[in-house]
């Protein structure tokens, strides 16, 4: 299995545009923003590349949190807060090219959002022994007996 | 001097699929370009609510046509680093060769709708008709000649048997020399230099800046392919960026019509070193993690990314494509070019608004 070392560095809102100066001075690109809906907050990352290293930043914000645009160190961000904003309904403080809720065409406001989304429920924990009946099942569907290990 | 806007697009006969462009012009010159996008915006990415994630590798087939393999690849493989599966060898090799094909029928697609743009209407079908066999090939070996479906969590859902691998490397060397003819003409014939060198020039240093990816940052003498990283075969194979360094239209031109070649040489020596063995191996359980799959699609890299928390179901699925990356890099080029050279600017860039509008 190929597996490309990826580091997330969780950093707070405040830190952010520092962080991405210093990766900017560093001679990093800006790969993409992607925005995460939780339960009750949104997880951005902020990916970074270079010479094939590639490094997040990741700031979690509430609903109403106004987050720093990042446009004044890399230009092409501008995109990707546009599309934070209409999506996902966050606003985004200075983008050099705001759009103001125009980027996306869209049937529905923030579809996206924490109201809109719908998280998949994680399986609740099971013992030790349910997990092993759960397996013998499913390997075994014409009932033949489980070989044991 | 008396500013004008004039509208490009979402209709426009170089124009494929819908994006617009206000441009900002002073007599014939583009002083500004503001871009509009999402005419058809799909929302696939929230269908994650409704497939599970061994469906939804259908809907990431989906998202485009002509990338529609790469999307699946980076999909199976991103969910497949979370829950740490370990592909079997002779699948990964497959993967490779789907992909290079995928990428050889992309740019010759590309090259017949440029020549298409400037004129060249026989050329067109020239590359039209060098596209077909490559269709035929993804007929023959997956059955479906756009959506291929033949990706899968844990593998690939069809093996190519020893004699078809042959089949397809000598297809490919007779393809190689029908493909020179064609490419002759875009590197000698005068009228395409003429119109595409000097044109729509992007610096080195701004398509690193602006985060150009794919060919477009490789024309502007960028390193950058996410091949090297070494995933699905690439690892056992001998992959060399193709670079180039004037940064405008007829070397974006140049840089695919090299790696045309080079993806033949890649399925070559791809189907040289295949072993034996299964193609899937069956996935248990759910993703529970995150990862961020980097691939290089024809027109640069995409990422897709998975977040589970354990659910059947993914918490989140993102593509961010090439084409969305390479935007704000457009604009840039436009700004400042004759507005006669803007068709050609936008097409060099080779826009997928499907894969845009995921």
């Amino acid at each position: 299995m190929m597996s490309e070392p990826q580091e997330i560095i969780p950093i707070g809102k405040n830190e952010l545009v520092g962080r991405v100066a210093e990766f900017f001075a560093e001679g990093y690109r800006l790969v993409q923003i992607c925005c995460t809906t939780l339960k009750d907050s949104y997880e951005l990352n902020y990916s970074f590349d270079k010479d094939y290293h590639f490094k997040n930043l990741r700031i979690t914000v509430a609903p109403d949190e106004e987050i720093p645009s990042i446009t004044a160190v890399y230009h092409n961000a501008f995109l990707y807060e546009n599309e934070i904003h209409d999506l996902f309904g966050l606003s985004v403080k200075n983008i050099a090219i705001d759009y103001h809720g125009t980027l996306f065409r869209i049937a529905i406001s923030k579809p996206f959002s924490i109201e809109n989304v719908k998280l998949p429920e994680p399986p609740p924990p099971q013992p030790e022994e349910s997990k092993q009946d759960t397996k013998v099942v499913t390997e075994h569907p014409d009932g033949q007996e489980p070989q044991k290990a | 001097m008396h500013k004008n806007i004039i509208p490009f697009g979402p209709q426009h006969p170089v124009l494929p699929e819908p994006i617009h462009f206000d441009l900002v012009t002073e007599d014939e010159k583009i002083i500004d370009a503001i871009p509009s996008i999402s005419y058809v915006h799909r929302g696939l990415e929230r269908l994650v609510e409704k497939r599970d994630y061994i469906d939804f590798v259908h809907i990431a087939d989906r998202i485009c046509g002509l990338c529609s393999f790469m999307h699946s690849m980076g999909y199976c493989q991103a969910v497949e680093q979370v829950m740490a599966v370990e592909v079997p060898e002779r699948a990964l090799y497959l993967r490779t060769i789907w992909a290079e094909l995928s990428r050889i029928h992309s740019h010759i697609f590309w090259l017949g709708v440029a020549a298409d743009a400037f004129g060249f209407e026989s050329l067109f079908m020239q590359c039209l008709r060098l596209r077909e066999s490559v269709l035929d090939i993804f007929e023959e070996t997956t059955g479906a000649r756009v959506i291929l479906a033949v990706c899968k969590v844990g593998g690939v859902r069809r093996d190519i048997d020893a004699e078809t691998l042959k089949g397809i490397v000598n297809r490919m060397t007779a393809m190689r020399s029908m493909m020179e003819e064609i490419s002759n003409v875009f590197i000698s014939d005068y009228s395409i230099q003429h119109r595409l060198s000097g044109v729509g020039v992007l610096s080195r240093e701004d398509a690193y800046t602006l985060g150009c990816v794919g060919p477009m940052a490789r024309a502007s003498g960028l390193h950058l392919d996410m091949r090297t990283l070494g995933y699905a075969a690439y690892k056992y194979l001998d992959v060399e960026p193709v670079v180039e360094s004037a940064g405008d239209c007829y070397a974006r031109c140049l840089v695919r019509i090299r790696e045309n070649y080079h993806s033949i040489d890649l399925i070559r020596q791809a189907v040289e070193k295949i072993p034996e063995g299964p193609v899937e191996v069956k996935v248990k359980g759910a993703p529970n993690g995150e990862y961020f799959s980097r691939v290089e699609q024809p027109r640069g890299e995409v990422i897709h990314y998975v977040k589970g928390n354990g659910s059947r179901f993914l918490q989140r699925f993102r593509v961010r494509v090439p084409t969305f990356s390479n935007i704000p890099a457009m604009i840039k080029m436009l700004k400042g070019s004759e507005l006669a050279d803007v068709p050609n600017i936008i097409l060099t860039l080779d826009p997928c608004i499907s894969c845009t509008e995921r």
